[in-house]
C-alpha cells in the first residue's frame, strides 16, 4: 500500500527548502557588490530584484513550515530536488531582467544550465553583458559545481542528521572527512585556494595577451569558476577562441581535468599521499578513455582532413575531447564546425567522451569513471570464471583511496546508474529527433544536455522549440542530480496522487 | 642604390601577377556564410563587416581584434598600426566601432593553431563607436521598492507572532 505524504512532510520539506532558498539569496549579494563597484546600477537593480524575491519566499517558507523535526531519506531527497528547480526560477529572474534573454523560459535554461554545471546557453548579445550579470552566470557555475546545497550546508547549518541525506542526494555519496560539514568546508577550501591560483595564472596570461589588467583578472575568475567546476561558460560569445592563445587553452585544460578528479583524491593529494593518482581506479579510467577517444577523434579529423598539420589537429581535438570528457563544454572551434568540419567518427569520439565524464564526487556529470572501472573489473572477473576451473577462488578488487573487493552490489549500482543515463541520452536524442535534426546531432545534443558537458553542435539556439528547451532542461537537472533525488520525487508525487 | 631602387619594384611586380590569382569577394561576407563554407572560402580574400567586441589585444607587431556581426564574432588578425585606429570597442557600456575588414580567410589557420580567423589587409571604419547611455530604470526601482516594503511586512509579522 502507498501511503499518502502527510502535512509533516510538506512541512518539513518547506522548512528546509527555505533554508537553501535563503542562502541562495546570500549569494546574490557578490553581483550586486560587483554592480556598484563597476557603475552599473540597471544590473544591480536587477539583483536587488532577485535577493528581495528569494529573500521574501525563503522567509515566508520558513514561517509557514516552521518546524524543528530533522529529515528522513526521503524528504531529505525530495528537499535537494526542489532546491535545484526554484534556484533555476530565481537565479533566472536577474538574468531575465537584463533583456539579454528573449523569455523567461530562455532564462530558466540559462540558470538551470548554469546550476548544473552544463554550459549550454541562449544568452543574446553576449558580448554586451554586464559584468553584474557576467559574474552572476559564473557564479552559479561554481555553486552548482560543489552543490547548492553543500553552499547551505557549508554556510547555514550548524550540522544535523539530515545534512548527509541533503549532501548523498546532490550526487556525493562519498564522505571526505566524518562530517559532512567538514565535507562540504574541505571541498571550499579546495576550490577556494584554486580560485586563487588559476585566476592568478589566467589574469596574468591575459594580460601577457594583450587584455586590460581589470578585464583580464575579471575573465580568469570567470574562466577559473567554470573550468573548475567543468561547467563551461564564458565571459564572450566566442568561448575560449576569444582569446587566440595556446597559454589559455594549456592552462584551462589543466584546470579542467582538475575540476574533473574525485574530492577525495584531492584530500588524498593534499595531504601528501601523491602516489594515490597513480594507483587510483578512477585516475587510471580517465588515462584511458582519454587515450581511447582521442584515438577515435584524431582518426576521424585526419580522415576529413579539416586541419593543415598535425599540431593543429592535435589542438583542436584534443581540446574539444578534453572538454567534453571532463565535462566542461569550452569550446577553440564554432558549434557548426563539430557537424560541418568534422566527420561522424571524431563525432562519435566525443559524444563517448562526453558520456563517460570524469570522477565521482567531483564537479562532473555523465557515467563518471569509478563506475566504468567497476563495470570493467566485473566484465574481467566474469571472463576469468569462464576461463579458470570451476573450483577456483576468484576475487576481484580495485584501487579507490584503499583496496576495495568487488562486490555485486556495487556492479549492481554501477550498471543502473549507467543505464539511467545512457536511456537519458536515448530519450533526448529521439526528442530532438522528433523535432528534426539527424540522429548523431540530436545524440551529440542530447549527450552534451544530460552528461552535463555543454559543447554544441549548433542545435541550441533561440530558435529551438520550446519542448526541446524544456527536454534539455530536465536532462541537465536529472543528471546532475543523478538520478535518485528526481526518481524520490517522482515516488512522491504518486504517492500524493494514489496513496491511501 | 641600385639594389634598393630594384626590390620594391620587383615585390611590386610579383604582387601584380599574384593579385588577380587570389579571388577577392567584395560583397561583405557574414560569419555563418564564412563558417559553413570553410572550404570554399579557405585561403581567399574576403570582406567582413561587423562590431569590434571586447577589447583590442595587442601582439607585439600584430594585434587581435574580435568583430562580432550579429550572429557570431570572428577573430582578425592585423597590424598594430590598423589596430590602433580602433577607438572603441564593445561592452556594456560602449557600442565599438564598425568595421569592414577586407583579408585573408582562414578555415583553419596553420599559423594561428587552426583558428577560424581572417588576416585583415585593409581595415575600413564604417562608424564610430559610442558610449552608450545608462539610465536608472523606473519601472525596476519602483518594483524593488514594492518588494522592500512586502519583506518589511513579513519581517514586522514574524515579530509579531513570536511575541
Amino acid at each position: 500500500m502507498i501511503l499518502k505524504p502527510r502535512l509533516e512532510d510538506l512541512k518539513i520539506i518547506g522548512f528546509y527548502l527555505g533554508k537553501i532558498i535563503l542562502g541562495l539569496a546570500f549569494t546574490m549579494v557578490i553581483p550586486i557588490l560587483t554592480g556598484l563597484f563597476c557603475k552599473e546600477f540597471n544590473p544591480a537593480l536587477d539583483f536587488i530584484i532577485g535577493i528581495e524575491i528569494s529573500v521574501f519566499i525563503g522567509l515566508l517558507l520558513l514561517k509557514v513550515c516552521r518546524t524543528d523535526k530533522d529529515l528522513n531519506w526521503m524528504q531529505g531527497m525530495i528537499v535537494v530536488s526542489l532546491s535545484w528547480v526554484v534556484a533555476m526560477f530565481l537565479g533566472a529572474v536577474p538574468l531575465y531582467l537584463s533583456g539579454h534573454w528573449n523569455s523567461f523560459l530562455d532564462a530558466c535554461f540559462d540558470a538551470m544550465s548554469g546550476f548544473a554545471t552544463t554550459g549550454l546557453v541562449l544568452v543574446q548579445d553576449l558580448d554586451h553583458l554586464s559584468y553584474t550579470h557576467n559574474l552572476w552566470r559564473h557564479l552559479i557555475m561554481f555553486l552548482g559545481g560543489q552543490g547548492i546545497v553543500v553552499i547551505a550546508l557549508s554556510l547555514f547549518v550548524r550540522g544535523f542528521s539530515g545534512a548527509f541525506k541533503m549532501y548523498v542526494g546532490e550526487a556525493r555519496d562519498e564522505k571526505i572527512m566524518p562530517n559532512v560539514i567538514h565535507t562540504s568546508r574541505f571541498i571550499w577550501t579546495v576550490s577556494i585556494v584554486f580560485l586563487i591560483l588559476g585566476t592568478l595564472a589566467l589574469g596574468i596570461t591575459g594580460v601577457l595577451n594583450g587584455m586590460k589588467p581589470f578585464n583580464s583578472f575579471f575573465h580568469g575568475a570567470c574562466i577559473f569558476m567554470t573550468a573548475f567546476d567543468t561547467g563551461g561558460f564564458s565571459p564572450q560569445s566566442q568561448s575560449i577562441l576569444y582569446y587566440h592563445s595556446l597559454a589559455y587553452e594549456v592552462i584551462t585544460i589543466i584546470i579542467m581535468v582538475l575540476g574533473a578528479l574525485n574530492f577525495k583524491l584531492h584530500y588524498h593529494l593534499w595531504t601528501g599521499n601523491r602516489k594515490e593518482i597513480f594507483k587510483n581506479i578512477e585516475t587510471s579510467a580517465l588515462f584511458i578513455t582519454i587515450i581511447a577517444t582521442f584515438s577515435i577523434v584524431a582518426v576521424g579529423l585526419a580522415q576529413i582532413g579539416s586541419y593543415p598539420s598535425v599540431a593543429t589537429l592535435f589542438r583542436k581535438g584534443f581540446y574539444q575531447l578534453i572538454s567534453g570528457h571532463t565535462g566542461t563544454g569550452f569550446q577553440t572551434i564554432y558549434p557548426q564546425q563539430f557537424i560541418l568540419n568534422w566527420n561522424h567518427l571524431a563525432l562519435v569520439g566525443v559524444i563517448l567522451a562526453m558520456a563517460l565524464g570524469g570522477a565521482v564526487c567531483s564537479t562532473t556529470g555523465a557515467i563518471k569513471m569509478l563506475r566504468i572501472g567497476i563495470i570493467f573489473k566485473a566484465f574481467k572477473e566474469d571472463l576469468k570464471r569462464i576461463i579458470m576451473p570451476e573450483r577456483a577462488l576468484i576475487i576481484e578488487k580495485f584501487h579507490h583511496i584503499k583496496e576495495v573487493f568487488l562486490e555485486d552490489k556495487m556492479v549492481r549500482s554501477a550498471l543502473i546508474i549507467t543505464l539511467a543515463y545512457i536511456i537519458l541520452y536515448v530519450l533526448g536524442a529521439l526528442v530532438g529527433m522528433f523535432y528534426g535534426h539527424p540522429f548523431l546531432n540530436a545524440l551529440f545534443e542530447s549527450t552534451s544536455a544530460a552528461a552535463n558537458v555543454g559543447l554544441s553542435c549548433g542545435i541550441t539556439n533561440i530558435a529551438m522549440p520550446a519542448g526541446l528547451k524544456v527536454t534539455y532542461i530536465i536532462q541537465m537537472w536529472a543528471g546532475r542530480l543523478e538520478f535518485m533525488s528526481v526518481f524520490t520525487i517522482l515516488g512522491f508525487l504518486i504517492a500524493t496522487i494514489k496513496g491511501k | 642604390m641600385k639594389i634598393h631602387y630594384k626590390l620594391p619594384l620587383l615585390i611590386l611586380l610579383l604582387t601584380l601577377v599574384a593579385y588577380p590569382m587570389t579571388p577577392v569577394f567584395a560583397k561583405s561576407m557574414s560569419s555563418n556564410e564564412l563558417i559553413k563554407n570553410t572550404k570554399e572560402y579557405d585561403g581567399k580574400s574576403v570582406t567582413y563587416t561587423g562590431e569590434v567586441v571586447g577589447e583590442v589585444m595587442l601582439r607585439g607587431e600584430f594585434a587581435w581584434v574580435n568583430i562580432n556581426d550579429g550572429d557570431n564574432a570572428l577573430g582578425v588578425w592585423m597590424g598594430a598600426s590598423l589596430a590602433k585606429e580602433i577607438k572603441f570597442a564593445g561592452n556594456y557600456k560602449n557600442r565599438g566601432d564598425n568595421l569592414e575588414i577586407t583579408g585573408i580567410f582562414h578555415g583553419a589557420c596553420l599559423e594561428h593553431g587552426g583558428d577560424l580567423d581572417i588576416h585583415a589587409q585593409v581595415v575600413r571604419k564604417l562608424g564610430n563607436g559610442r558610449i552608450i547611455s545608462q539610465r536608472l530604470n523606473s519601472d525596476k526601482k519602483n518594483l524593488s521598492l514594492i518588494l522592500f516594503g512586502a519583506l518589511l511586512l513579513i519581517w514586522i509579522l514574524t515579530l509579531f507572532r513570536h511575541r
